[in-house]
């Protein structure tokens, strides 16, 4: 599933650009390939992100993964219900499970990120 | 199995089947075998309340036989491998001379002395297989009579862990499951095919092992599925390991550790003769040792690692050698190495708190009992 919508990185993030700002979660084909999300760490909200900058952390049962920032900006919210119920993360990636929520960003930086298509085509024409 | 001579890579006689079923392969000490199939939190607790099938074809099987085989693994073993009966399993570690754990493994005995044809098998981690062979063929002498032959190629394992696991097997096998006792074995059949079957496991829960012949694993692996019970990757067997309090070579223990630092003393029979290792253990125990493994549980929702910091009071006292997150008790647990001077009394009691450093952060933990959670295997049963 790779929603037409949304823009996305090489790391498996994507972004939703909602009235100038940016929400921000991981694609199901992540959340799939971590398996089951037991721990969530996300970025305090105010804190000052560049693009691409590690800004929190997701753990699987086996694994320990870093969450990169799609675009420089402001942190205004972040989504405090994934630290009690990480598995939303997997049941719902691209809808309950998102994590954080950017605003002043810059639209210019949104070249340096994959449309669906170019993302399909990264991980390899999953449906 | 076979060996792709240009990988390296070893394969499961279940390859095909573990890809149709939707298993998620990962490459595991030189085989490529499943680490999940519908999740590892489900297929956990699948294990602990019902029953689950496992294929563990990776393990390596060497058996031992002729007349020196017991002379030979007495000297080898830290157990004291004479009191088994035939058909016997015993839980053992061979050590190098300074002590350290070559490997940990299972020993059973197949045919006792009476048969004039003694017989072993030992079940090694897939990791140490070609290191324990040779490490065995380097140890005899010319003049004792003994057969080596690693037979890792020629068997399939199956495993089905789990409370229900005698319920579910039984409705295959014309012997009465409750002649098995715990660490015991026996040729019999499941679902008519020929098997060594005994009640073993790496889970905390009863369960059986099945040894075979790797042509009959597609069907064996089929006709079980079809009854029902669920197939479970190497990712639940390390949660249910963990839980259970089991040790796992190359984490937990390693040639730098020694079976009295990891709280194996009981397998390391000092009384039974002389063997490898012995007498670097023999000093360990009579100076004190001045390291141990611990087993804690995390105070908050942070997941230890293996590779973690420990401290107490600020001050560093060892190392996360196994951590994850706990499907049972919704939490992190792990086991640890940690450091105290010889001199004096242990001081790491459980209950004590401790902090674990997970990113730079310190994060509180305390000191537990192993097992994190009891399960239905009864031991010594």
């Amino acid at each position: 599933m790779v929603p037409e919508n949304l823009y996305y990185t090489k790391e498996h993030e994507w972004v939703l650009l909602q009235n100038g700002k940016a929400k921000i979660g991981i694609t199901d084909h992540a959340q799939k390939q971590l398996g089951d999300v037991v721990y969530v760490e996300l970025p305090a909200v105010g804190a000052q992100l560049k693009q691409m900058s590690s800004c929190g952390i997701i753990e699987s049962v086996k694994a320990v993964s870093e969450i990169y920032s799609p675009l420089s900006g402001k942190v205004k919210t972040s989504n405090i219900a994934l630290s009690d119920h990480p598995e939303k993360v997997n049941h719902s990636p691209f809808g309950e499970g998102w994590m954080f929520e950017l605003e002043e960003i810059q639209e210019s930086e949104l070249k340096n990120l994959l449309s669906a298509q170019s993302y399909r085509e990264l991980i390899g024409n999953e449906s | 199995m076979i060996t792709d001579v240009n990988s390296n890579k070893n394969f499961t006689p279940l390859l095909s089947l573990h890809q149709k079923e939707g298993g998620k392969l990962i490459p595991f000490a030189g085989w490529q075998m499943p680490v999940e199939y519908s999740g590892i939190i489900q297929e956990h607790r699948q294990v602990r309340k019902d029953a689950g099938l496992f294929d563990l074809s990776h393990m390596g099987e060497i058996q031992v036989s002729g007349k020196d085989a017991l002379e030979l693994l007495q000297k080898l073993a830290t157990n004291d491998l004479s009191l088994l009966q035939e058909g016997q399993a015993c839980y053992t570690v061979m050590c190098h001379e300074k002590g350290g754990i070559l490997d940990d493994l299972i020993v059973y005995r197949l045919q006792g002395k009476l048969s004039n044809l003694d017989e072993y098998l030992l079940v090694v981690n897939a990791s140490n297989t070609n290191k324990i062979l040779r490490w065995i063929k380097d140890h005899i002498s010319a003049d004792k009579e003994v057969h080596i032959q690693d037979l890792t190629h020629e068997t399939a394992l199956l495993a089905v862990q789990g409370p229900n696991s005698q319920k579910f097997l039984q409705e295959f096998c014309p012997l009465d499951l409750n002649s098995i006792r715990y660490y015991y074995g026996t040729q019999t059949e499941v679902a008519k095919i020929s098997c060594f079957l005994s009640r073993t496991g790496y889970t905390g829960e009863d369960g059986f092992e099945l040894y075979f012949n790797p042509k009959f694993a597609e069907q064996l692996w089929t006709t079980l599925r079809k009854k029902g019970v669920p197939p479970i990757g190497l990712g639940a067997r390390d949660t249910l390991r963990l839980e259970a309090g089991y040790l796992l070579y190359g984490n937990d223990i390693s040639e730098e550790i020694s079976p009295l630092t990891a709280g194996l003393s009981w397998v390391v029979k000092f009384g039974k003769g002389d063997f490898i290792g012995k007498q670097s253990l023999l000093k360990q125990k009579e100076e004190g040792i001045s390291q141990k493994l611990i087993a804690f549980t995390m105070e908050n929702r942070s997941i230890p690692r293996k590779g973690y910091r420990l401290f107490l009071n600020s001050e560093k006292i060892g190392i996360t050698t196994s951590g994850t997150f706990s499907p049972t008790l919704e939490k992190g647990i792990g086991l640890g190495i940690v450091e105290f001077s010889q001199m004096k009394e242990d001081p790491f009691k459980t209950g004590m708190k401790i902090e674990v450093e997970i990113r730079g952060e310190k994060h509180p933990a305390l000191i537990c009992k192993k097992p994190f959670i009891k399960g239905s295997v009864k031991y010594g049963s």
